[in-house]
Order: C-alpha cells, then sequence, then structure tokens
C-alpha cells in the first residue's frame, strides 16, 4: 500500500442556500478543492462523492455522474461514485479516495460532500432524517433522529455524572469555535442559558444541543505522497483509515450509550497509525447532539466514560486547553449538511496542520477525525498529520 | 410509509410475533430470519411474546416528523421484553410519568396516519403496569 497525503481543500460556507442548488453547491467546493491544490480537472483519475439522500432532499439520483458531468469532466468520462452511509458519507467517501490511491489503482483523487436540505420542510427532513436509522422499528414507531439520541442521553445520564449544565457546554464551546469560523452556519456566541431555555426537541435535548438543517459541500484532493510536493509545499498525510459497523437500530446495541462502532473504529485507527491518545493535538468529533460529542471523546478513549462532561467544564477540550475539540465549531456551530460533514472534518484538520486556522489555530501537527453514520451503525475514524 | 410495506409486518406489529433461534435458545424481536450468533447453523421459529417488559430509557417526542405530529408529545422509549429482546415503541402515559425501570405491557393501538384520508398504521404500543418497577 502507498502512503497518501491530502494536497488540496474547499468549502462552501453552511448554511441556508436557497438560492444555491445541489449542483451549485458542489461545482464551488470543488473548484476551490482544485484551486488550492493547484490540479487541472483533466489530471483527475476518480471521484467518490458522499450524499446521504438527495433522492429524498432534491429528488435526485445518480449523483456520481451528475457531479462529474457539472464538475465539467462528461468529456473526461472519469469514474465517479456515490458513497452513502448517512451521516458518515462524507468520511466514508474520504476513506474510499483514500483507498483508491493507497492501492495503487488511482493516482489524483478527489472525495467530496455534499447535502441539499433546506429544499423540503422540516417536518419532511425529520422523516428523511429518521432513514438513517432502522425505518421499519424506530421510525414505525415514532423515532426521530433528536429522539433516539436523547434515548441516549437519558440512558447516559442515568448511569454516569452528566449534568445538564455540562451538556450544555458542548455547545456553548461549539458555538464560540464557530464564531471564528468563516465558514459556520451559526456565528454567534451563546451561554449556559440560551441552551437551557431553548425549546424542548425530545427530552432532555433542546433546541441548542441539536445541530442544524444545512445546505453545504466540501471537497479534497487525494494523492500518493511521493507525489505531494509536486502540488503543495504543506501536504498533510493521512496516517491512519478506520471503519467499524454496528446494529442499524438502537435498540439492539450492546449498551445504549457506548457506540461500539466508535470504540472499535478508533482502536484500529490508533494501531494503523502506531499512535497514542498523547499524540493527538486536536479532534473534530461528530457532534450531531451535544450527547454525541461526550460519547465520541469517551469512546475514542480520551477519558473514561463518565468524564468528558466534567471535561468540558473545565475547559480541556476548549481552544487553548489541551484537547480542542471541534475547532471548526462541529456539526453544532457550523452545520451539519449530512453527506459533507465528514469531508468538512477532514478540511478543518488539514487547515489546522497547515497553520491557516487565524483565530481558532491550535499548536497541531496530528489531528483525528471522527463521523457518525445514524445512531452508530456506521464510524469512520482518520488520522492525519505533518 | 407505503402499504405493501406495513402490510408485510403486519402479523408481527399486531401481535408482537417475533422468531427464536431454538440452536441457541435466543429470542428476536424485531424478527431476525438468521441468527447473529449461530448463523446459518441456526434454526428460526416464530415465537409470540408474552409483551411484559421494562423501559431501558425514554425520552419525550415534543418535535415529530408530519405523520405523528398528531400525537405529540409522546412518549417513545427502548423497552426490554422479558424474554430478552429490546424494541422502540410509544408508551401510552403522561410525560411526566415515565420512567427508566417502569414495567409495562404492549397493547394495539393505532400509531400513525397519513394525513386525513390515508392509511392509518396500528401497531403495538406499551402501557404502565401499577406499582411495579424494576431498578435498572
Ligand atoms: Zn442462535
Amino acid at each position: 500500500m502507498r502512503d497518501v497525503a491530502v494536497v488540496g481543500i474547499g468549502c462552501t460556507e453552511f448554511g441556508e442556500h436557497w438560492g444555491a442548488s445541489f449542483r451549485d453547491l458542489f461545482v464551488t467546493a470543488g473548484v476551490m478543492a482544485l484551486q488550492d491544490a493547484g490540479v487541472a480537472g483533466d489530471e483527475l483519475d476518480a471521484l467518490y462523492v458522499g450524499n446521504m439522500s438527495a433522492g429524498r432532499f432534491v429528488e435526485q439520483e445518480h449523483i456520481g455522474a451528475l457531479i462529474a458531468d457539472y464538475a465539467g469532466l462528461a468529456s473526461n468520462h472519469i469514474p465517479s461514485t456515490r458513497v452513502e452511509a448517512a451521516c458518515a458519507s462524507g468520511g466514508l467517501a474520504f476513506r474510499q479516495a483514500v483507498i483508491a490511491v493507497a492501492s495503487g489503482m488511482e493516482d489524483i483523487v478527489v472525495a467530496a460532500g455534499v447535502e441539499k436540505m433546506t429544499d423540503v420542510g422540516t417536518g419532511a427532513s425529520v422523516d428523511m432524517l429518521a432513514s438513517a436509522a432502522d425505518r421499519e422499528w424506530e421510525g414505525f414507531a415514532g423515532a426521530t433522529f433528536p429522539g433516539l439520541y436523547a434515548m441516549i442521553a437519558n440512558d447516559y445520564m442515568h448511569r454516569y455524572p452528566l449534568t445538564r449544565e455540562q451538556l450544555a457546554q458542548v455547545a456553548v464551546k461549539n458555538h464560540e469555535n464557530g464564531a471564528r469560523n468563516p465558514i459556520a452556519q451559526f456565528k454567534n456566541r451563546i451561554t449556559i442559558d440560551t441552551v437551557l431555555n431553548s425549546s424542548l426537541v425530545a427530552d432532555p435535548l433542546r433546541l441548542f444541543d441539536c445541530s442544524p438543517i444545512t445546505d453545504g459541500a466540501a471537497a479534497v484532493v487525494v494523492v500518493p505522497l511521493e507525489r505531494a510536493r509536486e502540488y503543495t509545499d504543506s501536504p498533510v498525510r493521512v496516517l491512519a483509515s478506520a471503519q467499524a459497523s454496528d446494529t442499524i437500530a438502537l435498540h439492539d446495541r450492546r449498551d445504549i450509550s457506548t457506540l461500539d462502532a466508535t470504540v472499535v473504529a478508533g482502536k484500529r485507527a490508533f494501531d494503523q497509525a502506531g499512535l497514542e491518545h498523547k499524540d493527538i493535538d486536536l479532534l473534530e468529533v461528530h457532534d450531531c447532539f451535544t450527547i454525541a460529542e461526550i460519547c465520541a471523546i469517551e469512546d475514542l478513549g480520551f477519558c473514561k466514560k463518565g468524564e468528558a462532561g466534567r471535561l468540558t467544564w473545565e475547559g480541556v477540550t476548549a481552544i487553548g486547553g489541551d484537547l480542542p475539540v471541534n475547532t471548526s465549531g462541529g456539526l453544532k456551530a457550523c452545520g451539519h449538511p449530512v453527506g459533507a460533514t465528514g469531508i468538512k472534518q477532514v478540511c478543518e484538520i488539514v487547515t489546522q496542520l497547515r497553520g491557516e486556522a487565524g483565530s481558532r489555530q491550535v499548536d497541531a501537527e496530528i489531528g483525528m477525525a471522527h463521523n457518525v453514520g445514524g445512531t452508530g451503525a456506521t464510524v469512520v475514524v482518520h488520522i492525519l498529520g505533518v | 410509509m407505503s402499504v405493501s410495506r406495513f402490510w408485510r409486518k403486519i402479523p408481527q406489529r399486531y401481535n408482537l410475533i417475533g422468531t427464536q433461534c431454538t440452536t441457541c435458545g435466543r429470542y428476536f424481536f424485531p424478527p431476525r430470519t438468521l441468527c447473529p450468533d449461530c448463523r446459518r447453523s441456526g434454526r428460526i421459529v416464530n415465537h409470540k411474546f408474552s409483551g411484559e417488559g421494562t423501559v431501558v430509557t425514554y425520552t419525550v417526542i415534543r418535535s415529530a416528523s408530519d405523520q405523528f405530529e398528531y400525537a405529540t408529545p409522546y412518549v417513545l422509549a427502548i423497552i426490554k421484553l422479558d424474554e430478552g429482546p429490546r424494541l422502540t415503541a410509544q408508551v401510552v402515559c403522561p410525560p411526566e410519568e415515565a420512567r427508566i425501570g417502569m414495567r409495562v405491557r404492549g397493547v394495539f393501538r393505532r400509531v400513525a396516519a397519513d394525513g386525513e384520508s390515508g392509511v392509518i398504521h396500528y401497531g403495538t404500543k406499551f402501557v404502565p403496569v401499577e406499582g411495579e418497577d424494576i431498578l435498572l
């Protein structure tokens, strides 16, 4: 297997893009990534596109070909493949691109993620997102996505000492980080009271515990490490790419508030990279809900079960803390265009490792990205380093 | 949900009929046709559950998809049936009375409606069993 590097990144602003279409969003991010890498479109060998549900959000399937076409590559006839794993679609598209380059099958590959969610109403999008879980046996009973994570939160708070205020602090911290990120959907700072006074969505989770409905796209260019210097002075190496799966339904998990797929993917990633937890300088985790960030930090092994709330409260995971988590603002403040999130996480790590993160810059040489599909049925973990 | 997709699961949803692997004895609800432990050497037969169980965790859904908007707020729970398997279902009780460890039993109820003149979906919901609690 060959070593792989990221040599270009691009990301649209995340938010409500009522004036831009699905294909507009993708083209914007893709062109940014190619420009960043100094790569011409006709040099590309393959495209992998993470997308959860264009069929339902914009009533368009056959996304691989659509994207190659509107990227101006129809006459190049390059292989273009859509990758779907609910909210982990982007992370998984990146993993497919890494595998393609590592194997020697392809040389210059774009991994992208895109979702256009605001073309449907809220009730409809709640229904579509519920399909990331078990439609026949969870969705049928009236389970929503926030509802499933709320059941994780209630189970967790029944068993571990996590206070409602500590949980709210996750959102407060991520909004603080998002306020320093030009692409974030929410650039407003919030307080604990903002979270605790927001409306209940699914007890105990309130509106400000939840990531929003968002439009956006992100793209990265990956090449063999040995060729990376042809494109950039600051290549970022892919040190590990790991994936794991688990039961689709939350009720079938071994432990309701431990995401075993995160535990396993995290271990695999550390083993591949030959690294330990203390080597990781920053972490982008899948905080689709505040409780998800708490679980992710613990399940990846950065602290014992039950401790992440206290660490968050004490500022350990803030910018300037020992382990900055979600410097981008996370899904909470950046927004969560489901298929794009995993690629945006990689973009954030690369930005930080290049030292281009401006007022949210942390001192970092190695970063980890953690992307979850559904309530933990798919997890993808990457480690990147300079 | 489409009529055919709903119709296919009527026996299971109306009667809490799941399956059991007679090779290892494990029960499944929702039903499985392949035992995750024994896989191809498992022998799967139907099993009607008693319908008694315990709330493992729950939430109160206050913002639902269109099909369930008529019912909000409603209590949604993961219930561990006494035979072992867990499922997701609504508990018919005031939101403030729901708790972890609460004993419940299955009842036949309307679950969702596809608008004013659409298909009405029936299935199993759970009701509290008075005076009993299991400490989880
Ligand atoms: Zn068996």
